[in-house]
């Protein structure tokens, strides 16, 4: 009995009680880091507005998320009157568990990995081709027009880019020859890949903001034209749960870019003083990098009109990814460079 | 144990999804279910050892197949109660093709050979899994072996989607269609002019 007990506590409790641990060491930092994101933007964009942004919480207004959180965890959930409440609480969840679920297959550093799955990537795209359901699911069960037309904004535009990225995904794994992150990095140690692939690392920066609905492609949110859009039915714990989803999923995306086009862990160059520091340190760093560029956009740019972020997708973004796959796979079979 | 018992957890509620699908009244919540049905088939390829597969459902039922679904049901205008009244009036049809269907199904199956060839050429199409992994098991099969069928179904697949462009694609003579290019090649000498406009003078 106690071998049994010992062997069931070795085999499947220990392994999952481990697991539970390693789940709350990540998601507990990437939760602070969306709290400090949401800081860093308005911060950022004050001084790219010469304002001065959030100061008065705490030092250097260092507490306005905590203080943000806390009023949205006071206020009241409210239902709307003859709302599908099933879907209705169920897609702020669903957001907030895609924007998290897709952090299990981030590699940190060289071996710092929850599940190094062989098709890495392809989970990855599925994760970010599901955080539509969120959106059009809020946007259908909050039983409002202006909610429900941001969400069937968003799930065309969401869709649209998904194509273009996928191709962007399969010249960069052509590339690679593998679905594994890790190899996918490791693949870099020579020449970061936004070299080779510069048009495609662009096309997916571009393509990861309409997929995060981010400005310039914040349609489903277009506060002048939907009151924001989907979400407006929401408030308090639901609503911070998009909050705190779409952001999440603006350091996916930025952690995608940086694993898939600027080396993931890898030092800039294999030198002491870079090697010295350790690959996660880089790795953040450069998620920070990309997320400067997000906030960046945003305080630069005027919102797209709706037929000419479709007419990006479709007819700029997907024939030039479609004609950089054939040129990758091309340049790859007749220079004999394919790997393995 | 452990497999066996994911297996019939998946399989359960896959099965339950799937009458869900059917016997939910709300066409939107037929869709979800069906869309949890194909995360339960996800899994059971997970179980099967093809991880490839399980992602490429999820990527492409779920994430695009299943969303236009979905788009496309949120927008039918249904009046429920409308839908509940002709029930009765079609009940004997239905039940009756249903019952075609049912017995053509069983005739079909009654009548089931498998050739004894068909066993080794599943088997010789199959790469060992142990050497390669499951995305290139796959892409030697479908690249090698069966690269024509592969083409064909791509290219009947684009017929098919230029064919449903062509008939929605109309020229409409009242659409006012904006030229990119036209608009970049535009020049503020084109538009704009400037003139001093003196005190009561106006513009003549």
């Amino acid at each position: 009995m106690a071998d049994l007990l010992l062997n069931l506590w070795v085999e499947y409790l220990w392994p999952l009680l481990w697991i539970v641990i390693l789940i709350v060491c990540i998601v507990l930092p990437l939760l602070i880091a969306v709290a400090y994101l949401t800081y860093a933007e308005r911060k950022i964009i004050a001084a790219m507005q010469m304002r001065k942004g959030p100061n008065v919480v705490g030092p250097f207004g260092l507490l306005q998320p905590m203080a943000d959180g806390l009023k949205l965890f006071l206020k009241e959930t409210v239902l709307p009157s003859r709302a599908n409440a099933t879907v209705y609480f169920l897609a702020p969840m669903m957001t907030f568990f895609l924007a998290l679920v897709g952090w299990a297959v981030i590699p940190f550093g060289e071996g710092i990995v929850l599940a190094d799955i062989n098709v890495g990537i392809l989970y990855l795209f599925a994760i970010s081709s599901l955080g539509v359901y969120g959106i059009i699911m809020s946007g259908w069960a909050s039983n409002s027009k202006y909610a429900f037309l941001g969400g069937l904004r968003s799930a065309a535009q969401m869709v649209s880019y998904e194509v273009s990225i996928g191709f962007v995904l399969i010249s960069v794994l052509l590339t690679v020859g593998s679905l594994n992150l890790s190899d996918v990095v490791m693949a870099q140690k020579s020449v970061w890949f936004f070299i080779p692939h510069l048009p495609m690392f662009v096309v997916f920066f571009i393509s990861g903001l309409a997929e995060t609905n981010r400005s310039p492609f914040d349609l489903p949110e277009a506060e002048a034209e939907l009151v924001a859009g989907y979400n407006v039915e929401y408030s308090a714990m639901p609503f911070a749960l998009f909050f705190l989803g779409e952001y999440a999923n603006m350091i996916l995306m930025s952690a995608m870019t940086v694993i898939l086009f600027l080396g993931g862990w890898l030092p800039p160059m294999d030198i002491a003083l870079f090697s010295w520091i350790p690959g996660p340190i880089w790795f953040i760093a450069k998620i920070c990098f990309v997320l400067f560029f997000f906030l960046w956009v945003r305080a630069t740019f005027p919102r797209f009109r709706y037929d000419q972020l479709m007419r990006l997708g479709w007819k700029v973004f997907l024939p030039l990814s479609l004609a950089w796959l054939v040129i990758t796979a091309s340049v790859l079979q007749f220079t004999g460079l394919v790997p393995k | 144990m452990i497999q066996a018992a994911v297996f019939y957890m998946f399989a359960i509620l896959a099965v339950l999804g799937g009458v869900a699908v059917i016997s939910a009244r709300n066409p939107v919540h037929s869709v979800l279910f069906l869309i949890f049905v194909f995360f339960n088939a996800a899994g059971l390829f997970l179980l099967l050892g093809a991880e490839f597969l399980a992602m490429v459902l999820v990527v492409v039922y779920v994430g695009a197949v299943a969303v236009l679904f979905l788009f496309v049901v949120m927008m039918l205008d249904i009046n429920f109660v409308e839908l509940r009244q002709g029930f009765l009036t079609y009940l004997p049809v239905g039940a009756a093709i249903g019952l075609v269907l049912l017995v053509e199904l069983a005739s079909v199956f009654a009548g089931w050979h498998v050739a004894p060839e068909a066993k080794d050429v599943i088997a010789a199409a199959t790469p060992d899994l142990m050497q390669v992994t499951n995305t290139e098991a796959l892409g030697q099969v479908i690249y090698t072996k069966y690269v024509y069928l592969f083409q064909a179904s791509g290219m009947i697949l684009l017929v098919a989607m230029v064919g449903a462009i062509m008939l929605t694609l109309r020229k409409r003579p009242q659409t006012k269609r904006q030229s990119v290019a036209a608009q970049l090649a535009r020049k503020k000498e084109d538009t704009l002019e400037i003139r001093k406009v003196g005190v009561g003078g106006g513009i003549g």
